[in-house]
């Protein structure tokens, strides 16, 4: 089997035994990337000199007997919203295009210490905001089951270089679905940690009080992996949780659900979700009951007025964070001949660099923040958001985990919602409550939509710091769903 | 309950800052009317004795010991700005002619 097929979990075992070196298995890498990414477009920027200098340096360490995590020398792809230096960081942005950063993210660091060789800089919709990655400066990356339909958002750079083989490992990051809903579009796993385990040092912020980094992979156990690796307490970071990782490998290598209480949601479902969708989410949890689990109904009354308040909150907040992007301190400048003043150059810059869904957002939120609309909008979202955290509460009272479908829908066509805001925002429905509670969830492959063969997930959702039961449930659904199926989904995409 | 006014567009584009078109102002105005008028649904939840909340754990403020430690270069620090000028960020005027 060729090395980009390999799992992340084989390859860093490969490289540790000196079976493959990690220039090898970079090169190949990165020759899968020089194949297909003209047509997928995941990666905004590839440093393939740095790549194969990070990979020649695990394997010295390795040759000198050193002892590596067990990741080192497997390749990642990196989500252009970490900052990285040595590397361009542009949040998919005009405004930052061409920035090199003075420092590392904290995730960005600890790939560098697991000894994860960086690829390069994944595609993203600008500033992580939207569901299709179209709202990219850069252009759109393309879903590889099909290079005419969105790889999902914002984080669709980087579900599109693991579902394409380029990588098998990136990172994430989930402020309403951005890792969970592509992961569910390209038929991979992809998790979104409880809100503070994972450091937000570095990240260039969206809506601060949900942003939460996290991994995708091929599999539950290599995403478990990653996550251990650049999760724990950042004293960089004001709102990282000071606790232990969850045994997230262990509970990925366990995959044992009998006697497991398990929530489907009753408000995730009917009108606006395709019956394919349905379909292989019913399976799911048929599945999930011959496992041994206890199947029970749960309703969470609130939920269906979370993506309401969503969008009401995250806009809130971007329009308050990126008032940083000011063109005075970094990044574009536009209309500085010395007759206007730093007002009149800032709004120029401003209307220049940012894309329509950005400025959207910020004037939204604007809207949402002004006096005599505050309270009917932000403080009325912040009251719904405490209800939609007591509907949690309530639901992991009855049940361990909560299961619903990923996305209402598979993957839609490139420009189909592009200039429909409303329509777009769906995608998110069965998402955006995690968010909001700050707890943890992840994404499954659960089958092929039966209309249009597109891939479906399965959405696992635990409480907060209980982020080990997805990766349990989440492994139990994989391992017999790769049994019935006779290998993984992916492996049923047409070849690139 | 919503009525987003080109007028109002255009005030909310003063106060973020953006310079927009003309044609954006309509288009944006559409927009934003279409979308205020989905998220007013929060209104329907009775809240009034609900307690907000603006992050979904407690949170309390951080502090760390006043060590020194290392920060960044003044090269660092202006190695992404768009003009530079005796180790400082330059500006275009902040003050007003009358000012």
């Amino acid at each position: 089997m060729s090395l980009i097929r390999k799992t992340a979990a084989e390859l860093g075992a490969l490289v540790a035994s000196r079976e493959v070196t990690a220039v090898e298995v970079t090169q190949a890498h990165l020759d899968r990337i020089a194949e297909v990414d003209g047509r997928v477009n995941a990666f905004l920027h590839v440093d393939a000199e740095s790549a194969l200098a990070q990979a020649r340096s695990i394997d010295e360490r390795i040759a000198a007997g050193e002892t590596l995590g067990p990741l080192a020398g497997v390749p990642i792809a990196h989500k252009d919203v970490f900052t990285t230096t040595g590397m361009p960081t542009t949040a998919g942005s005009k405004i930052l295009e061409g920035w090199r950063p003075p420092y590392d993210a904290t995730v960005t660091r600890r790939l560098r210490e697991a000894g994860l060789v960086i690829l390069g800089k994944t595609n993203l919709d600008e500033f992580a905001m939207g569901s299709s990655t179209e709202n990219s400066a850069y252009g759109p990356t393309h879903n590889p089951w099909d290079l005419d339909r969105i790889p999902g958002g914002s984080s669709g750079g980087s579900s599109a270089a693991v579902s394409a083989y380029e990588a098998p490992l990136s990172t994430g990051t989930d402020t309403g679905g951005s890792i969970r809903q592509p992961a569910a579009v390209t038929g991979i796993v992809g998790m979104k940690p409880t809100y503070g385990g994972s450091s937000r040092y570095g990240l260039i912020a969206f809506a601060s009080s949900l942003d939460t980094p996290g991994p995708f992979a091929r599999n539950v156990l290599d995403a478990a992996l990653l996550h251990e690796a650049f999760s724990g307490h950042d004293p960089l970071d004001s709102t990282s949780i000071d606790a232990p990782v969850p045994p997230v490998v262990e509970a990925a290598r366990n995959a044992d659900v009998a006697g497991m209480r398990v929530g489907v949601v009753k408000e995730f479902g009917g009108e606006g979700y395709q019956p394919g969708v349905l379909a292989r989410f019913n399976e799911a949890v048929e599945l999930l009951e011959s496992l041994g689990a206890k199947v029970v109904e749960v309703s969470c009354p609130t939920f269906s007025y979370a993506l309401p308040a969503y969008y009401l909150i995250a806009p809130s907040e971007c329009s308050s964070n990126l008032a940083r992007f000011d063109a005075m301190r970094y990044g574009l400048r536009v209309g500085d001949d010395g007759t206007r003043s730093a007002e009149e150059v800032m709004a120029l810059t401003r209307a220049a660099g940012f894309g329509p869904e950005v400025k959207r957002r910020i004037m939204l939120g604007t809207y949402a923040l002004s006096s005599g609309y505050y309270d009917a909008y932000y403080g009325q979202a912040q009251k719904v958001r405490t209800l939609i955290m007591r509907d949690f509460e309530a639901a992991f009272h009855q049940v361990d985990v909560l299961v619903s479908p990923t996305t209402p829908t598979t993957a839609f066509p490139i420009g189909e919602r592009a200039d429909d805001p409303m329509a777009m925002y769906l995608a998110d429905l069965c998402t955006i409550p995690t968010n909001l509670a700050g707890n943890a969830a992840i994404s499954v492959p659960c089958g092929l939509a039966d209309e249009d063969g597109l891939p479906v997930g399965l959405q696992v959702m635990a409480p907060v710091l209980a982020d080990d039961r997805c990766y349990r449930v989440g492994a139990a659904v994989e391992k017999a769903f790769e049994s019935r199926w006779g290998g993984s989904l992916l492996s049923r995409a047409p070849a690139l | 309950m919503s009525a987003i006014t080109r007028d109002e567009v255009a005030h909310l584009a003063r106060l973020s800052r953006l310079a927009l078109a003309d044609d954006e102002l309509d288009h944006f105005a559409a927009q934003l009317d279409q979308i205020v008028g989905a998220v007013a649904r929060v209104a329907e939840v009775a809240a009034d004795d609900i307690p907000p909340s603006s992050h979904a754990l407690p949170l309390a403020n951080v502090f760390r010991p006043d060590d020194v430690r290392p920060g960044l270069t003044p090269e660092g620090a202006l190695s992404g700005a768009p003009a530079v000028e005796d180790d400082r960020f330059r500006v275009p005027r902040i003050l007003g002619e009358e000012e």
